[in-house]
């Protein structure tokens, strides 16, 4: 009983991460249709930010997040700027070959930088281990995990909801061509939605060097876990991809549990099955237009 | 003349063998007896053009956005492989066969998920395809000697006639004359009223199904099609090479034939073959240049085709070329200009 509720919290602290990872490409992907197969490459960038400032420069880890943050959004904005809004109106094959031309430049060049094994990040001590609620194991690592998932995710959610550039990004999707006729500047919304999703990859890919691993091969390894979050989850609000990241994040770990031999196998079946049944996503309204 | 028998006019003309394609293959053939000690190479060369080749078929001409091609190479490759290892069937041509037929199933069996939904859906549902039986052949270490791959493959003369050597001349004309043969075949389905169809459909699915082609038949057809030229390219490599290992299923390998057919062009099947010979020249330079890192030029050249725009390469690459078929035919040039596929 307490393995499943030990279980039960890894998958749902793994789901949170790949929600965090993952929830910029449902804009990119899900909203502004634009099939971005580098987003793994921005995480990447946030990782190895946080590891170096933590690890050579000393930097305090929980300073060293909010940096990963700004540092895959700049690099998100720059690109954005000089490549990609070039591409918005081309077929899905130029952006597919564009994006794994980029994600394949950023490998080599991590390669290149900084080797190519895997790397840590040092953590503080007060992260490190676990204690016991009611004999279920708690990995104080992966309840940082939550709290600060679990936060971004509201704040998401409110910002989408409530604020004025919320209602902005939500017009500038639903019709770019009316809402730019309404005064609202569409590319710039979209260039912001762009960068901050890039920033909240680059955080999460701060946070998971510890669960998933961080070496240079990462866009190109994760690259399918964040593809199914916004196909299975669907685009029309970030709930979708937010239940699909949950799922996915406690198959995956009660499937290397419980069936350790049939290991990725049940979440790639899970999502052909997902796909054929329902095209659009689970929760989605469409996935692509 | 009407419109019809003028459609039927320039359909059939340009079904017509032109010199320049007689030529491009002499060349090929010469090349066989021009370097004879880099034949290891010119087989890869030729692997890559048929592989190429059956993506085209799918992307050019139905415009079918694959990111999981290299299953049907791998599913090729290793049944191949188990068939030369086991002696289940050891004559190499009859082998080839029936590997490429094992692809076909699945590739058949796939189709019906690939056919529906939309770009994006079809992206992922390839992939994860491919990813899954990379998976499969992983856990199944008994039968594909997992991440070893399958060893101490000991092939069996060509027809019983014609050893496999150790220079990889026989492979190479035995690779040649595959390619060829498909190639023959697939130039025959491409300019039927089938490969019309294709066409039609790809250009617009809504206005195809409107005038009567069954547009998802057509596309299982096509795509049955394509697997089988890839499970012949996969096989080709597990004979060619005695070896088959994961890395047939890897994405690496699906990404860089989008690039080899890219470079090539699509939609007029040289481009596979031109695109194999750019590309292998391309990874000889950039390995030279930096051993380790020529992904990351491999990447680059994506990036800038992509941004330069795939048509207006082509028309820059074909510029030469059609000049000086200008100044000797002294007509308009016939090379083919592959087609813009949105």
């Amino acid at each position: 009983m307490t393995s499943i509720l030990t279980n039960l919290f890894d998958g749902v602290a793994y789901g949170m991460l790949l929600f965090v990872l993952a929830c910029g490409l449902a804009v990119t992907l899900g909203l502004m249709n634009f099939v971005n197969l580098a987003h793994g490459a921005f995480a990447m960038a946030g990782g190895y930010v946080c590891m170096v400032l933590v690890n050579r420069m000393g930097w305090p880890f929980f300073a060293a997040l909010p940096l990963a943050f700004v540092s895959s959004a700049a690099i998100g904005i720059v690109l954005e700027r000089a490549l990609y809004r070039h591409l918005y109106a081309r077929s899905h094959l130029d952006q597919v070959l564009f994006t794994i031309g980029l994600t394949f430049m950023s490998v080599a060049a991590v390669d290149y930088i900084q080797g190519s094994s895997r790397v840590f990040i040092n953590l503080p001590a007060a992260l490190q281990g676990q204690f016991d609620v009611f004999g279920v194991g708690i990995g104080r690592y992966r309840l940082m995990i939550i709290v600060i998932c679990g936060l971004l995710t509201i704040g998401l959610q409110m910002v989408l909801a409530k604020t004025r550039f919320g209602s902005r990004l939500r017009a500038a999707v639903d019709d770019p061509r009316a809402a730019s006729g309404l005064g609202i500047n569409v590319p710039q919304v979209f260039a912001f939605t762009f960068a901050f999703g890039c920033g909240l990859a680059g955080l999460g890919g701060a946070l998971s060097a510890e669960i998933l691993g961080l070496d240079p091969y990462f866009p190109l390894k994760f690259m399918i876990y964040f593809l199914i979050v916004v196909t299975v989850g669907g685009s029309s609000s970030i709930t979708g991809p937010f239940l699909a990241s949950l799922l996915l994040g406690i198959g995956d770990v009660a499937g290397k549990y419980y069936v350790p031999k049939m290991g990725p196998f049940v979440i790639y079946t899970m999502m052909i099955v997902i796909l054929i049944w329902r095209p659009n996503g689970l929760f989605g309204r469409t996935a692509a237009r | 003349m009407n419109a019809s028998s003028d459609v039927g006019y320039h359909a059939q003309r340009h079904a017509r063998w032109h010199y320049g394609e007689a030529v491009f293959w002499l060349a090929v053939l010469a090349c066989g007896f021009v370097f004879p000690n880099r034949y290891l190479i010119m087989t890869d060369i030729l692997r890559l053009a048929l592989f190429a080749m059956s993506l085209d078929l799918i992307l050019g001409y139905a415009g079918i956005v694959s990111l999981g091609h290299a299953a049907f190479f791998g599913v090729g490759a290793y049944a191949a492989g188990l068939l030369a290892l086991h002696g289940i069937v050891n004559e190499p041509v009859l082998a080839l066969i029936v590997a490429g037929l094992a692809a076909m199933v699945l590739g058949f069996a796939t189709s019906f998920l690939v056919i529906r939904g939309v770009d994006l859906t079809r992206l992922m549902v390839t992939l994860g395809i491919a990813l899954l039986l990379e998976a499969l052949a992983e856990r199944f270490s008994n039968i594909t000697g997992g991440t070893d791959g399958l060893q101490g493959i000991e092939m069996q003369p060509i027809l019983g006639e014609i050893p496999f050597d150790m220079f990889g001349k026989a492979g190479f004309f035995y690779s040649l004359a595959v390619l060829f043969v498909l190639f023959l075949l697939a130039r025959r389905i491409v300019h039927s009223p089938f490969g019309l169809s294709l066409r039609a459909i790809k250009n617009n699915p809504l206005r195809a199904a409107a005038i009567g082609i069954p547009v998802n038949r057509r596309l299982i057809a096509i795509y049955t099609l394509a697997a089988f030229y890839a499970g012949i390219a996969g096989a080709l490599f597990t004979q060619t090479t005695a070896i088959a290992s994961l890395d047939v299923f890897a994405f690496d390998r699906s990404a860089d034939l989008m690039l080899v057919l890219v470079i090539g062009g699509t939609g007029y099947l040289y481009g596979g073959l031109i695109g194999a010979v750019l590309f292998r020249l391309l990874q000889e330079v950039f390995s030279t240049i930096t051993p380790q890192y020529w992904q990351f030029w491999i990447g680059l050249v994506l990036v800038v085709i992509v941004l330069v725009g795939r048509q207006r390469l082509h028309r820059w690459m074909l510029y030469v070329p059609n000049l000086i078929i200008k100044q000797v035919a002294g007509r308009k040039a016939v090379v083919a200009v592959p087609e813009g596929d949105s």
